[in-house]
């Protein structure tokens, strides 16, 4: 096992650059998501760390090893493909001993380590079938055995449950992430499922563009997202965003938005300009005490809860409240904001502005 | 059952689809069941009319075929009694056997020229077609278009420039010469129609591949080539059937050495009057080899591509 550090990677295909200087670091053992929107960059930067596509610059090193420019063949990773890539043309146990019998291991031996993999992932039964019937589950599993029959430096998986049906998905998640428990394999794995990224990984990095936004731990991105973007793509409703222009202080801990002012964590930098004030919809109460007001326009019941929509003068604000608390379409209420956990953010860049709250977080980059 | 049919079909439409199928049949067996028969026909039950639909097979063909005759005296004949079946045949008719004809000769290259070139360019359009399918090769799409373009007259229109060539090169009626000639009329087929089954083969097969360790050559043998060999059966089909039948290029290009059977068995009719068994037994074992080396790669042709492994 080992740790995997990426700095300045950079990626481009004749005119079009698909990932921009990205710098992370994996930790041994760490359970690490790519996480983005389609098209961002997150296969390719997988792609990098196995080796099956050169970087244009910058370096790549596997357990302290400079890999950037090494063949696949010579990384000792595994590759777990969306689509499984399953030798179409062999047995379930011959797709699962490939990687052994490339290294020239006895064939005793090898029977031995692929029984051992079927009993982990609980496929003994198919070991001798073709892989052409078996059903996604099982697929998914001959792709995750021939991965760890190896026992390889790392796994890189590139969403490896894409191809599940939606009920399965949760099953398979939960499995792999006891499978990485159990073995402790340093694990990229890319989705651009923010619920998945947030329930198995232990830290997550956010792609756009190419670009690294943020980088961190579930909790981080979601408490103290870096960017606009990180906002609102973790999250689901996602953050609220309130559209206002003022001009505060380093120290401040109120911004003023339509004559009321909202509790900010101290900021730490001064700011002049168009900001946004984000909240996330959990830390919006409906009180008849609040200054700053809105209308009623929906509310949506979700069992224990209801996502309650508002029109304001700074914007639409959902609020997720219990569902046993009267909400009729129509009213006007006041919202009261949980000031502690707000983040304010630039509306030209993008970027959240330096406050209590984030400041550990955002010196990471 | 199918993959490709929502529902299944009805039993009507299963006895006409039947009967089409049955009548397609006989239309483009009769033919072929005419040369076969033919070719066990004595010389004047070939020609009679109305044709005859049953008659007393014989050999004589195939005799005829395999066999250079001389007419000889009677006193000849009595001192030399026929010592087994064919030469009897031969005696028969006021002959004796003067030696083997060039048949067997020309048969063999038809095989060698066929199964080379076929061979070939099977084995160079492979290699081309996985390059163009997997590698940024520079100006790939002018390349494939030149590949292709070669096709685009046909190959007789270059007959004379080729003939020239090959007299100046010596490659007239060589083997080399005519395996070389086919190869180059296959070749585009045979890039064009593989690069598409390459393109089908999804690429994280031979990632997977040098994932596990292997080189690029060795997931190309061990990962890449298996999935290709319907492509691959189906394209040295085509290439044979061309190279086999070929007429104009072996006519024009060969004539003693490197003759193929094509050319040839025209000039069994001239040899000893209109000898159509004879023609009718030739034709009949020149079908034979593609029709064997189809039935041999018939499992492939009809296999359809392996999907399921990856999902789509
Ligand atoms: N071989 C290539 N040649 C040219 N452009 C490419 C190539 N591979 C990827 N790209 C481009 O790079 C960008 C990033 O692709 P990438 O596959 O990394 O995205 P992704 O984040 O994995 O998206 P998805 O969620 O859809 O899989 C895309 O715009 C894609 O079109
Ligand atoms: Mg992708």
């Amino acid at each position: 096992m080992a740790e995997i550090v990426i700095r300045n990677l950079r990626k481009e295909f004749g005119e079009f650059t698909a990932v921009q200087s990205s710098s992370f670091k994996v930790e041994d053992g760490e359970f690490f998501m790519l996480l983005g929107p389609s098209g961002c960059g997150k296969t390719t930067t997988l792609r990098m760390i196995a080796g099956l596509e050169l970087p244009t610059s910058g370096e790549i090193y596997i357990g302290g090893e400079e890999v950037g420019q090494r063949p696949a063949s010579e990384r000792d990773i595994a590759f777990v493909f969306q689509m499984f890539a399953l030798y179409p043309h062999m047995n379930v146990r011959r797709n699962i001993s490939y990687p052994l019998v490339s290294q020239g291991m006895p064939r005793a031996q090898v029977r031995e380590k692929v029984a051992e993999v079927a009993k982990i992932l609980g496929i003994e039964e198919i070991l001798d079938r073709p892989v052409g019937g078996l059903s996604g589950g099982d697929r998914q599993r001959v792709a995750l055995g021939r991965a760890i029959v190896r026992e390889p430096k790392c796994f890189l998986m590139d969403e490896p449950l894409g191809a599940l049906d939606a009920e399965f998905r949760e099953h398979m998640s939960e499995e792999l992430r006891k499978l990485h428990d159990r073995m402790g394999a340093t694990t990229v794995y890319v989705t651009h499922d923010q619920l998945e990224a947030m329930q198995m990984g232990d830290k997550i990095v956010v792609m756009n563009h190419g670009v690294i936004e943020q980088f961190g731990t579930p909790q981080d991105i979601y408490d103290k997202p870096a960017s606009l973007f990180v906002a609102d793509f973790i999250g689901s409703p996602s953050m609220n965003f309130l559209r206002f222009h003022g001009s505060l202080e380093a120290g401040a801990t109120e911004a003023v938005l339509s004559h009321q002012p909202l509790g900010i964590p101290a900021l730490r930098e001064p700011f002049d300009g168009d900001m946004v004030y984000g909240v996330r919809p959990e830390h919006v109460r409906l009180s008849d005490s609040a200054g700053y007001r809105g209308e009623i326009v929906a509310a949506e019941y979700l069992g224990t809860t209801q996502i309650v929509t508002l029109a304001t003068p700074n914007g639409e604000v959902k609020a997720r409240i219990a569902s046993d608390q009267p909400a009729r379409v129509g009213e006007t209420v006041g919202l009261a904001f949980n000031g502690a956990t707000a983040t304010l953010f630039d509306n030209q860049t993008g970027r959240a502005i330096r406050s209590d709250l984030n400041e550990g977080v955002l010196s990471h980059g | 059952m199918s993959a490709y049919s929502v529902t299944a079909p009805s039993r009507r439409q299963q006895w006409i689809a039947g009967v089409l199928v049955a009548l397609y049949a006989v239309i483009t067996l009769l033919p072929l069941l005419w040369i076969f028969t033919t070719g066990f026909k004595s010389p004047s039950d070939a020609i009679a009319y109305p044709p005859k639909l049953a008659f007393e097979p014989t050999l004589e063909g195939y005799v005829n075929l395999f066999t250079t005759q001389t007419r000889q005296t009677e006193a000849y004949l009595a001192e030399n009694p026929p010592e087994s079946w064919y030469e009897e045949m031969v005696h028969a008719k006021g002959m004796v056997i003067a030696g083997p004809s060039r048949f067997g000769e020309r048969f063999l290259n038809s095989v060698i020229i066929g199964f080379g070139s076929t061979f070939l360019s099977v084995f160079l359009g492979t290699l081309a077609a996985y390059a163009f399918s997997r590698y940024r090769v520079p100006l790939k799409d002018d390349l494939l278009f030149f590949i292709l373009s070669t096709r685009m007259m046909p190959p007789i229109a270059v007959a004379i420039p080729i003939f020239l060539m090959f007299r100046s090169l010596g490659l007239s009626d060589t083997h080399a010469g005519m395996i070389l000639l086919y190869t180059a009329v296959n070749l585009s087929l045979s890039v064009w129609l593989l690069k598409g089954f390459m393109d089908e083969i999804p690429r994280e097969y031979e990632e997977a591949a040098l994932i596990d360790g292997y080189t690029r050559f060795q997931a190309f043998r061990k990962v890449v080539l298996p999935q290709a060999a319907t492509g691959i059966a189906a394209t040295a089909i085509f290439c044979l059937i061309f190279a086999w039948n070929e007429y104009a290029f072996a006519v024009l290009l060969t004539s003693g050495t490197a003759q193929t059977a094509p050319p040839f068995i025209p000039t069994i009719i001239g040899v000893g009057g209109q000898d159509w068994p004879a023609v009718a037994a030739g034709a009949t074992l020149f079908l034979l080899p593609v029709m064997v080396f189809t039935i041999l790669l018939r499992k492939h042709l009809l296999r359809g591509i392996t999907f399921g492994a990856v999902r789509k």
